[in-house]
């Protein structure tokens, strides 16, 4: 109810249109690695999956933005389900990499932003490795590129209150880790394949 | 604002069903005698977009049957949908946001307040005085001059075409005409009608024997026949409809052609827009309209002229 409720709120806002050229919504296991411009970009492209697929999919955020104010906490905690990482000082103990296999389990799919930090020049910052490994130790999930397009202008890096453009979201053709390919060359096919989804 | 329904509105109401039935059972019969690809394209399109026209007549009934309040609501919900898709289209920069954040929350709202209110000394000039200072003041302040007064001009003009023109359709229900006083519901409604059924027989006319283009760099679609077809048959029809407004026949014949001739214009600058912008729609919101933008280009141009020619002369 809350769930739906605020997807739908997101949708409104960011007038987002989800449009799915390379593949359709499908419950299986997936990761959707995006570009990431905004703080509403995971809330936005958890909402735009349809609820059958949105019930399975836990978006990757940023812990020390998440746990910020009880509201930020109860959306990140209770309704989307956010899979809270540290960014800044990963640990042994605080390992980003082992709390995204945890939180993937045998059913759950996920959302992340590989370039690790919003990006404000409109140009992709090089893929994190993380992407790499996830696919290396997970070679049954489907890794499908995901282009999120002006919400940088709806919500930008230091701004707060939202202006209602129109935003756009495009699911890509999903792609694997090849035989003996590695880190670098996937991690810019996968920067490639997040590229070549951008609006003419 | 109490609007009365009376005998002429359900006359105006039911003979744009009856135009809906014989549209769509054209588009059905057509739907069987095309042969080509292309021809099926053009046939499927005019399908949608007849089928958006029935719930779009049927959002302006409700909104109408509702008074005057549902009307503001309507426009104001128009004028929100036509703003983000062109703002959207519009080259803005971070420096732009909090502005932008006036425009859509604090502006747009209160223009609609004050046509609510009918207070005419104030929305009349809310936007181009106003909102016209208060931009580059709120722009300043931000701090970015990369671009200032094109930044400026663009979200300016934008509340002048997607706000301040369109408000201008529920504000001639408060126009007190003597002689005419609560029936300004069919004021509306007469010109809405004729905005929206030129635009239909342009289309039309141009898509049976239009040939040459009248600005080819600006719109493929105009053309020459479209434009004398649509614009002398839409007079006809609004003309005719002289009886359910305060005007004389010969008066409806031309307050019609000036609605037309101001709503051909009106899509014509929005095409260059959109030109400019390298797209064909502002959006994709109504099915085989494209955006909204796309479906209220003629009434934004319209409805100020219409609205004031009006209030000049029988009010």
């Amino acid at each position: 109810m809350m769930q739906s409720l605020l997807a739908a709120g997101a949708r409104f806002i960011s007038g987002v249109s989800a449009r799915w050229v390379g593949c359709v919504p499908d419950s299986r296991q997936r990761i959707y690695f995006a570009n990431h411009t905004s703080n509403l970009d995971a809330l936005v492209i958890w909402a735009s999956l349809p609820t059958f697929v949105r019930v399975l999919t836990r978006p990757v955020a940023a812990r020390d933005y998440w746990v910020k104010g009880p509201v930020r906490r109860h959306l990140a905690n209770h309704v989307f389900h956010a899979v809270l990482i540290e960014r800044k000082k990963p640990t042994a103990h605080d390992n980003p990499l082992a709390d995204m296999l945890a939180a993937l389990g045998d059913r759950h799919s996920l959302i992340i932003f590989p370039e690790g930090g919003r990006q404000t020049g409109g140009e992709l910052a090089p893929f994190k490795g993380g992407l790499f490994h996830l696919a290396k130790d997970r070679p049954d999930v489907e890794f499908v590129p995901v282009r999120i397009e002006n919400l940088n202008r709806i919500l930008p890096k230091g701004e707060f209150l939202p202006v209602p453009l129109l935003g756009s979201v495009t699911f890509g053709a999903p792609m694997k880790l090849e035989n003996g390919e590695g880190k670098v060359v996937f991690l810019q096919r996968a920067q490639a394949a997040v590229q070549s989804l951008r609006q003419p | 604002m109490n609007l009365k329904l009376d005998q002429q509105t359900y006359w105006l109401v039911g003979g744009v069903i009856v135009l809906l039935v014989v549209s769509s059972l054209i588009g059905w019969v057509l739907s069987f005698r095309v042969k080509d690809d292309k021809g099926r394209a053009t046939v499927q399109n005019l399908n949608a977009r007849i089928r958006a026209w029935w719930l779009m007549v049927a959002v302006f009934g409700v909104a109408m049957a509702t008074g005057g309040i549902g009307s503001v609501i309507l426009f104001s919900l128009t004028s929100f949908m036509a703003l983000r898709e062109f703002i959207t289209l519009t080259p803005t920069r971070v420096g732009d946001h909090r502005t932008l954040f006036w425009v859509f929350f604090v502006i747009l709202p209160l223009q609609y307040y004050l046509v609510a209110i009918k207070w005419y000394g104030l929305y009349s000039i809310l936007i181009p005085i106003y909102a016209f200072l208060f931009i580059p003041i709120r722009n300043a302040i931000a701090g970015d001059c990369q671009n200032f007064l094109e930044r400026t001009a663009k979200i300016q003009w934008a509340l002048m075409v997607c706000v301040y023109c369109v408000s201008y359709v529920p504000a001639l229900l408060s126009l007190r005409i003597a002689g005419y006083e609560g029936q300004n519901g069919k004021l509306m409604f007469y010109f809405v009608l004729v905005v929206q059924i030129s635009d239909v027989l342009q289309y039309v006319w141009g898509k049976m024997f239009g040939r040459h283009k009248i600005a080819p760099t600006v719109s493929p679609s105009k053309t020459w026949a479209g434009f004398i077809g649509g614009i002398a048959s839409a007079t006809l029809i609004g003309a005719a409809l002289w009886w359910a407004t305060p005007f004389t026949p010969l008066q409806s014949a031309g307050m019609s052609l000036l609605i037309t001739l101001m709503g051909f214009a009106g899509g014509l600058v929005m095409s260059a827009i959109k030109r400019d912008r390298g797209v064909k729609d502002y959006g994709s919101m109504i099915e085989g309209h494209g955006g909204m933008m796309d479906r209220i280009d003629s009434l934004c141009f319209a409805a100020p002229v219409f609205f004031h020619l009006t209030r000049y002369y029988f009010t």
